[in-house]
């Protein structure tokens, strides 16, 4: 060559447009949704105890020790860095009661990963939300444990398992009933908001369900606390607002047009909205990203299914809570939900008329005004409804 | 901000707001001394090459043209350096490919003025008709300096079944690091808008628009000043959002009229011609003297550059003259580096620091190992379906549909049923996307194979 470089030895690397990169990462929103879970953690184990504690731990480590040994074997992609499993985890132990034995959370947390998330691949490829598919096993598999729910504030639940907790694997859980009898509380019912209304036809005051503080409630965090948790992620961008917005707007719709209907046999709205798991569910459950639509339409559809179906569910079936299948439902509709709701590109819309106000007009006849010296618009006056 | 443009409801829909970086705004344009050699590709815009008219071992005066075609599509070549032609032959290009270029070795001392051309006074630039326009537009060789590199000329010239009646002038400058439209609106705004006057008279447009980011709110004054003092009446400046990629055709328009190009049509169909600042500026400077383009403005930036800011560089000067007199650190195996030509958005990595600057250059970027370390040590995921690059493509595409189609190769399907062909390629997805996944390059992978198709049948 004839020219030499000048720079001898100057490497130089070659990369593909674009050479910039926005630091948002999958651990970064993972890692936020976990801090977000924190707060609702901490008071989950103020409501209930030790037992809440280790229930969360159990359960979180089970999901781990899972996800290691799927990623291990080659069977899931990702990793434990990513903090995916660890959302399942937390959420899973969340949606069950207290006291509900630690052999059988291991087992929930076992089946989330494996059946929820290897069997498809990993992250970003399941179909179903994974929390919910261990919820889901449980339900079916010890319906009874999942039932029992233990008052929270109870005396002394920071150094007192809740003896169903404890117990062996393979193994009757301790009666609960006769533990609380024992200590001189059964006054207080171990029965959820929602399962008192079904079975027993009380409502719970709206203070009460909101803040979850008052009263011996069988409930879970109080759904004030996870709508902040939300308004955070959601500011952040960590969470996409339209799917609780819209799980809640129509829950809360086809309550109210039942409620309006028939007052007497239906509940009033906002005890739809505030009782049992819904504002979990809106808020962690429905947004997780892989099981959600992509499409802004498509995550108001999706939304709106949920919600319809966890008030049908709660009024028409026999099982209290209903927002758990509704979830599981919406996520098997996400796919078709995706085809009918893709976005129109850009000049495919067919319209070629000015969407919106514009600053400047593309007729030419305003144009030969223009010409003529007339006043041109300026952008500050260019108000709608006010055509200079 | 994006509450705001929301509200004020005056740009396109989605998009991104990368970090700036124009920390080269306030610096004025300095000039490059020529370099040892200085080499000329005959390729260097879209259309037909043109065939040198000059021999080995030929003097040239700076400004002389040494390339010429007789294609419509095609633009000559001036030579931008008084010297000795010394050779044509291959040298290697930013593309990749060597491609036959004409090597230039300026005199000692050459002065930096053009000495060729014969200037045209008021009266007979007055007396010039849209078609004589056109020919002294075709003369001085210019293209598209915002980066595409499309002959002038054609872009200006109006299909007969159409009728032009504005010229949106793209001020924008929406990439990153790149100031040197801001700087040429600042500096030479009177030249400016002699040459849309020009572009207008050319086109038969009965107003102008500059749209300008409002990020550059001096340049906007600049030109309101020019327009002002050349007591032009049919020339407005907007300041339009700031916001990526709002320097697109589409986008811009979307932003100034409110109104979708359809998609496959020109802005001609609307009635509207789009030229870049730096463009028209250049025009406004070159028609009356009657030279051809021998330089042109460039933003020499990144973390890579000591004295990064915007140079006059003569075309045809090495990467490795600009890097040297830029300052960049001492070049090693150790500190391997990244050298872009255009904006990080859209910009493209060069294999060798001999090529050259030519015309479509409009930024040098240069980026050290541990500036990349972050972004190469991030791990790509599968795709978590967060819809972020749906809500950033500004051509209301879905990417991530489109990334898992282009990953099992169903690249027929994305251009069907996804819309593949709107994409153009501006990057947003892969920015935004937090899987690291590399969505624009593979769209260009699927793009290019089926154009290939496309052209076996």
């Amino acid at each position: 060559m004839k020219n030499k470089p000048l720079h001898p030895g100057a490497a130089v690397e070659i990369r593909s447009a674009p050479h910039v990169k926005a630091p948002r990462s999958v651990e970064q929103i993972m890692r936020n949704v976990v801090y977000s879970l924190l707060p609702i953690c901490g008071f989950f184990v103020f409501q209930y105890g030790i037992s809440a504690a280790f229930s969360i731990v159990a359960i979180t480590a089970s999901c781990l020790a899972t996800e290691r040994f799927f990623v291990k074997t080659g069977t899931q992609s990702g990793s434990l860095s990513d903090f995916s499993a660890t959302i399942t985890g937390i959420l899973l132990a969340l949606t069950l009661p207290p006291g509900f034995p630690l052999w059988m959370g291991a087992v929930a947390g076992f089946i989330a990963i494996a059946l929820g998330k290897a069997l498809f691949g990993g992250i970003g490829f399941n179909v179903f939300n994974p929390a919910l598919v261990g919820r889901a096993f449980v339900q079916a598999a010890f319906p009874v444990a999942i039932a029992t729910y233990t008052p929270s504030f109870l005396p002394g639940r920071f150094g007192e398992f809740i003896p169903s907790s404890l117990a062996w694997p393979l193994m009757v859980p301790a009666d609960t009933v006769a533990w609380l009898h024992a200590k001189q509380l059964d006054a207080l019912s171990g029965a959820t908001p929602l399962a008192k209304w079904k079975f027993d036809g009380i409502l719970a005051s709206a203070g009460e369900l909101l803040s979850s503080m008052s009263g011996h409630m069988a409930v879970g965090p109080s759904p004030v606390l996870i709508i902040l948790c939300g308004v955070y992620l959601a500011l952040r961008r960590f969470m996409d607002w339209r799917i609780p917005l819209a799980i809640v707007g129509s829950a809360g719709l086809t309550a109210w047009i039942l409620f309006a209907i028939d007052p007497h046999s239906y509940p009033n709205p906002f005890f739809m909205l505030f009782s049992g798991g819904l504002i979990l569910g809106a808020v962690y459950m429905a947004t997780d990203m892989a099981t959600s639509p992509v499409t802004p339409g498509g995550m108001w559809v999706y939304g709106a299914l949920i919600g319809l179906l966890t008030v049908l569910i709660r009024y028409y079936s026999g099982l209290p809570e209903g927002v758990m299948y509704a979830i599981l439902l919406g996520n098997a509709a996400t796919p078709l939900i995706e085809r009918i709701t893709q976005p129109t590109p850009f000049g495919k819309s067919g319209l070629l008329s000015p969407k919106r106000r514009a600053t400047y007009p593309l007729h030419p006849e305003y144009i030969s005004r223009e010409e003529a010296n007339a006043v041109t618009p300026k952008k500050k006056s260019f108000k709608p409804g006010k055509k200079s | 901000m994006k509450l705001l443009n929301f509200l004020r409801g005056e740009t396109f829909a989605r998009g991104i707001h990368p970090p700036e970086h124009k920390d080269t705004a306030a610096t004025a344009i300095r000039r490059l001394p020529y370099a040892p050699r200085l080499t000329v590709p005959l390729s260097q815009h879209i259309g037909k090459t043109p065939r040198p008219i000059v021999s080995v071992g030929q003097e040239v005066v700076r400004g002389q043209p040494i390339a010429r075609s007789n294609d419509w599509l095609s633009v000559p070549h001036h030579a931008p350096a008084t010297g000795v032609v010394e050779a044509i032959d291959l040298r290697p290009s930013a593309r990749g490919p060597w491609v036959e270029s004409i090597v230039i070795r300026p005199h000692s001392a050459a002065t930096q003025e053009d000495l060729w051309g014969t200037p045209r006074d008021r009266d007979t630039m007055d007396a010039m008709t849209p078609a004589d326009i056109l020919q002294a537009i075709w003369d001085t060789g210019m293209v598209g300096l915002g980066g595409a590199a499309f002959p002038t000329h054609a872009k200006l010239t109006v299909p007969k079944q159409s009728k032009v009646h504005t010229l949106v002038v793209n001020g924008c400058e929406c990439e990153p690091y790149l100031t040197c439209d801001h700087r040429v609106m600042v500096e030479e705004a009177d030249f400016l808008v002699a040459g849309i006057r020009y572009a207008m008279r050319a086109t038969g447009a009965v107003r102008g628009i500059v749209g300008v980011e409002d990020n550059k709110p001096d340049a906007v004054t600049a030109i309101r000043k020019a327009i002002a003092a050349a007591g032009a009446t049919d020339i407005f400046v907007e300041a339009v959002p700031t916001k990526y990629p709002q320097g697109s055709e589409k986008m811009l328009i979307m932003s100034l009229f409110g109104i979708e190009i359809p998609s496959g049509a020109l802005p001609v169909s609307l009635g509207m011609v789009m030229n870049n600042v730096g463009t028209l500026a250049a025009l406004g400077r070159l028609l009356p003297a009657g030279q051809g383009l021998t330089e042109r403005v460039v933003t020499i930036a990144g973390p890579g550059v000591k004295r990064p800011g915007d140079y006059r560089v003569p075309l045809g000067t090495p990467l490795s003259f600009v890097l040297d007199w830029a300052g960049t650190p001492a070049a090693g195996p150790a500190d391997a580096r990244q050298v872009i030509l255009g904006g990080p958005m859209m910009g493209q990595s060069v294999t060798s620091l001999d090529t050259p600057v030519t015309k479509g250059v409009s930024g040098i970027l240069v980026f050290r190992r541990e500036d990349m370390a972050t972004s190469d040590r991030r791990v790509t995921y599968p795709c978590i379906k967060c819809g972020e690059c749906v809500e950033s493509c500004p051509m209301g595409l879905n990417p991530s549909t489109l990334g898992m189609l282009a990953a099992k190769r169903e690249y027929e399907t994305m251009g069907e049923n996804f819309h593949l062909g709107d994409c153009f390629e501006c990057g947003c997805c892969t920015y935004v996307c937090p899987s690291n996944i590399p969505l624009v390059q593979q769209f260009r992978v699927a793009k290019q194979v089926l154009r290939e198709r496309a052209m076996a049948q």
